[in-house]
C-alpha cells in the first residue's frame, strides 16, 4: 500500500512538472512566436478564448504570472486545452480524439507485439547459447537498434510501395473510403498499417531481444535453475517457468522506461507514412504554428506514457514481491 | 530514440565488472589502455565499431581526402545562368559527375554527405561528452552526499526520465526556431542526462562503503578529492559505455529533428539532406540514392556507437561473450596454466 501511494505521489509530481514545463516554455524562449501566430489568424477569437490563450502563453498579459499560472492549471486540469488555431473552433481535446485511436491501434499493437516476440526470441537465444541463432542474432540486432526509425520507414516505402507496389505508402486508409465496420474497410486499414507497423517492429524488437538474452544468461547460472535441471524437469519447463520468468522482470521495468523511445519512433514513423495518429498531428501542429494543439498533444503523450508506466509498475509489483518490500 | 539496451544489461545481470574493481593506483593508466586495445582487437563487434568510427572521423577531420564539390554550388537550374539547360530530373539523376545525383535545386548530394559528416560527428561527440559529464556530477554527487541532496537530485532525475523526450524536444526546438548544431547540442544535453545519471548513481552507491573510500575518508580527504580522484577513475568503463550510448542517442534524436525540418535548413548535415530529399519528393522522382545514402550513413555511425557499447558490455561481463570466443580463450588459458584456466572458466559459469 505504501509502495502504491509513493508511486502515485511520484506520478502526480511528474504530471505537475510536465504541466509547469508546458506553461513556462513559451515564456522563457526569446520572442514569443504565439503572438505572431495569433495575429495571422483570420478568425475572431471570443474574449474567453483570448483570455485562456493569454494565460497559457503569456501574451497580452494583464494578470500577474502567478494568477496566469493558476488560470492555466485550472483550465488544463478541467480538460480545457483551448481551441486549435488551424481547426478553429474545434477544441484541442475534440480534435485529438480523432487521432488517438489510430495511434493506440498502430503503436499499441506493435509495441506489445515487439515486446512479446522480442522477449521470446531473447529467451530462446539465451537458452541455446552458442547456437547459430545466438551467434548471428545479437550483432544484427545491435545494428537494427541504431537505424533511424524514419529511414527504415522510407526504405520500406521504397521497396514495398514504390518498386513492388504491394502496399500503400501513405495514410491510414484509402482516401474517399468511408470509415465503417465492414470487412473491406478493415482490410484496407490493415493494408495501410502493415508498413508502418513493420518499421516500428524492426527498430524496436532488438532492444527487447538483447535485454532479455543478457538477463537470462545471468539467471541461467542461478542455483534454482541448476536444481530444476538436476531434478530432471523437462527442459522447456525449466526454460519458461524458472529461467525466463525471473529474467523477464528487468525487461518489464525496461518496458516502462523505453516507452518514451517508442513514442519518439511513433512520431517519426507516423510522419513518414502520413498516418492519421497523434504523432503526425503533432508534426502538423508544429508545421502550421498551431501552438495550443502542439502543447495539448505534448501533455497528452506525457500522460499516456505515465499511465503505461503506472500499469507496468503494478505488473512488476504483482510478479516480484521484492519490489513491494524494498524501501 | 534507440532504446539504451546494452548500457543497462551489465547493471541488470548484477555480475561484477572486473575492469571497474579498484586496482593499485600506480600502474593503472598504462595497463588499462593496453588491456583495452587487446580487448577491442579480440572482440569482433568492437573491431568493426572502431573501424567505422575511425572512418567517419577521418572524413569529418579531412573532408578533402575525398574529392567533392562545394556542397552549396549550384550546377543547373534558374539560379545558374551559365549552366546549360536540361530538364531538372535528367540533371538530378546520378551520373559520373554527380555520383549520388543532385537535389532539385542543383546541389551535389555526394558532396553534402561528405561535408555533412563533420556536423553529425560533432553533434554526437559533444552531446555524448556533455550529457555524460552532467550525469556524472548529478549521479555521483547524489550517491556520495546522500540525505536530502540525494532525494532532491533523485526526484529531478526520475521526473526527467519519464517525460517523453522526443515530443519535449520538438516543442522546445519549435519555440527556439530553426536550430543549428549548437542549439541542438544544448537542447539534447539539457534534456538527455537523466538515464545516465540514474546508472552512475547506483554504481557509485555500490562503491560508497568500499574500503578504499573509507580509508580516504579516515585520512581526512575532502569530498571533492574523494569523488574526483578515488571514485570516478574506478568507473571509467561504465562512463565510456554511457558516453557511447549518449552519442548514439544524439545522432538519432538530432537527425530525427532535422528530418522533421526543425533544424537549420541551410546547415549541411545528414538529417537536413534527408529533410530536403523527403520534401522535394526524392522517392517519387526516382532519385533513390539521395534518400538512401544519408540515412545509411546515420545508421552506420549509430551502429558504430552501438556495437562498441555492446562490445564493452561483453568485455566487462565475460558471461555474455560469444561461445566461440570463450572456447578459444579457454583453450589458450588451458595451454598457459592448465589448472587456473579451467578454474577461471568455472568462475564464469557459476
Amino acid at each position: 500500500m505504501r509502495f502504491a501511494l509513493r508511486r502515485v505521489g511520484f506520478f502526480l509530481l511528474t504530471l505537475w512538472a510536465a504541466l509547469t514545463l508546458n506553461f513556462l516554455l513559451p515564456r522563457v524562449m526569446p520572442g514569443n512566436p504565439v503572438e505572431a501566430a495569433i495575429s495571422s489568424l483570420h478568425v475572431p477569437l471570443t474574449t474567453s478564448e483570448m483570455n485562456a490563450i493569454a494565460a497559457q502563453f503569456g501574451i497580452n498579459e494583464h494578470q500577474g504570472l502567478v494568477a496566469a499560472y493558476f488560470t492555466y492549471l485550472g483550465h488544463t486540469l478541467t480538460g480545457n486545452l483551448g481551441v486549435s488555431f488551424v481547426h478553429y473552433p474545434t477544441p484541442v481535446t475534440t480534435y485529438i480524439e480523432t487521432g488517438i485511436w489510430w495511434t493506440l491501434g498502430l503503436v499499441g499493437t506493435t509495441t506489445v507485439l515487439a515486446f512479446v516476440l522480442g522477449t521470446a526470441i531473447g529467451a530462446i537465444s539465451a537458452w541455446r547459447r552458442g547456437s547459430r541463432l545466438d551467434s548471428t542474432l545479437p550483432p544484427l540486432l545491435v545494428f537494427t537498434t541504431a537505424i533511424p526509425y524514419f529511414w527504415v520507414g522510407l526504405m520500406l516505402i521504397l521497396v514495398f510501395s514504390t518498386i513492388l507496389g504491394w502496399f500503400p505508402s501513405k495514410g491510414g486508409y484509402t482516401l474517399g473510403a468511408t470509415p465503417a465496420l465492414t470487412w473491406s474497410f478493415i482490410g484496407d486499414v490493415l493494408d495501410h498499417a502493415i508498413l508502418p507497423a513493420a518499421a516500428l517492429l524492426i527498430t524496436t524488437i532488438g532492444g527487447w531481444v538483447l535485454t532479455m538474452r543478457n538477463t537470462m544468461i545471468g539467471t541461467l547460472t542461478e542455483d534454482y535453475v541448476r536444481m530444476a535441471r538436476a531434478k530432471g524437469m523437462p527442459p522447456h519447463r525449466v526454460m519458461v517457468n524458472y529461467a525466463a520468468r525471473n529474467a523477464i522482470l528487468p525487461n518489464l521495468t525496461g518496458f516502462a522506461m523505453s516507452l518514451g523511445f517508442v513514442v519518439s519512433g511513433a512520431i517519426l514513423v507516423e510522419y513518414v507514412f502520413n498516418y492519421p495518429g497523434v504523432g503526425f498531428m503533432l508534426f502538423n501542429a508544429v508545421e502550421s504554428n498551431d501552438y495550443p494543439l502542439m502543447q495539448g498533444l505534448f501533455l497528452l503523450i506525457t500522460v499516456a506514457v505515465l499511465l503505461c508506466i503506472v500499469l507496468s509498475d503494478i505488473a512488476t509489483a504483482i510478479l516480484d514481491p521484492r519490489t513491494r518490500t524494498a524501501s | 530514440m534507440a532504446m539504451p539496451i546494452s548500457v543497462s544489461s551489465g547493471q541488470q545481470t548484477g555480475l561484477p565488472d572486473p575492469s571497474v574493481l579498484p586496482t593499485s593506483q600506480g600502474a593503472r593508466g598504462r595497463t588499462a589502455l593496453s588491456r583495452l586495445t587487446t580487448a577491442i582487437r579480440r572482440n569482433r563487434k568492437a573491431t568493426v565499431g572502431v573501424i567505422l568510427l575511425l572512418l567517419f572521423t577521418l572524413v569529418a577531420l579531412f573532408p578533402n581526402l575525398i574529392p567533392h564539390y562545394n556542397p552549396v554550388e549550384i550546377f543547373y537550374g534558374p539560379k545558374c545562368p551559365s549552366c546549360y539547360s536540361r530538364p531538372a530530373l535528367v540533371q538530378a539523376t546520378p551520373s559520373s559527375a554527380h555520383l549520388l545525383g543532385t537535389d532539385l535545386e542543383g546541389h551535389d548530394v555526394f558532396s553534402q554527405v561528405i561535408v555533412g559528416t563533420r556536423a553529425v560527428l560533432v553533434l554526437a561527440i559533444v552531446t555524448g561528452l556533455l550529457t555524460t559529464l552532467i550525469a556524472m556530477v548529478v549521479g555521483v554527487a547524489a550517491a556520495y552526499l546522500g540525505g536530502s541532496w540525494d532525494s532532491v537530485l533523485n526526484v529531478v532525475t526520475d521526473v526527467l526520465l519519464v517525460i517523453p523526450l522526443f515530443p519535449l524536444l520538438i516543442v522546445i526546438v519549435k519555440y527556439i526556431g530553426q536550430s543549428g548544431n549548437l542549439v541542438l547540442i544544448l537542447v539534447l544535453t539539457v534534456t538527455g542526462w537523466s538515464y545516465t545519471a540514474r546508472q552512475l548513481r547506483s554504481q557509485s552507491q555500490s562503491l560508497r562503503n568500499r574500503d578504499f573510500l573509507l580509508a580516504a575518508r579516515v585520512r581526512g580527504e575532502r569530498s571533492f578529492y574523494i569523488i574526483m580522484v578515488e571514485m570516478i577513475p574506478t568507473m571509467t568503463s561504465l562512463l565510456l559505455a554511457c558516453f557511447l550510448g549518449n552519442a548514439l542517442y544524439a545522432v538519432l534524436a538530432g537527425s530525427g529533428l532535422q528530418f522533421l525540418g526543425l533544424g537549420d535548413p541551410n546547415m549541411i548535415s545528414w538529417g537536413t539532406t534527408l529533410y530536403w530529399a523527403d520534401t522535394q519528393g526524392a522517392l517519387q522522382s526516382g532519385l533513390y540514392l539521395w534518400e538512401i545514402v544519408p540515412g545509411l550513413c546515420i545508421a552506420l555511425l549509430g551502429a558504430a556507437f552501438a556495437l562498441l557499447n555492446y562490445a564493452f558490455d561483453e568485455i566487462g561481463n565475460p558471461a555474455l561473450r560469444p561461445m566461440r570466443a570463450r572456447k578459444r580463450a579457454r583453450k589458450q588459458a588451458a595451454v598457459a596454466i592448465p589448472v587456473g584456466g579451467l578454474a577461471s572458466d568455472d568462475a564464469h559459469a557459476s
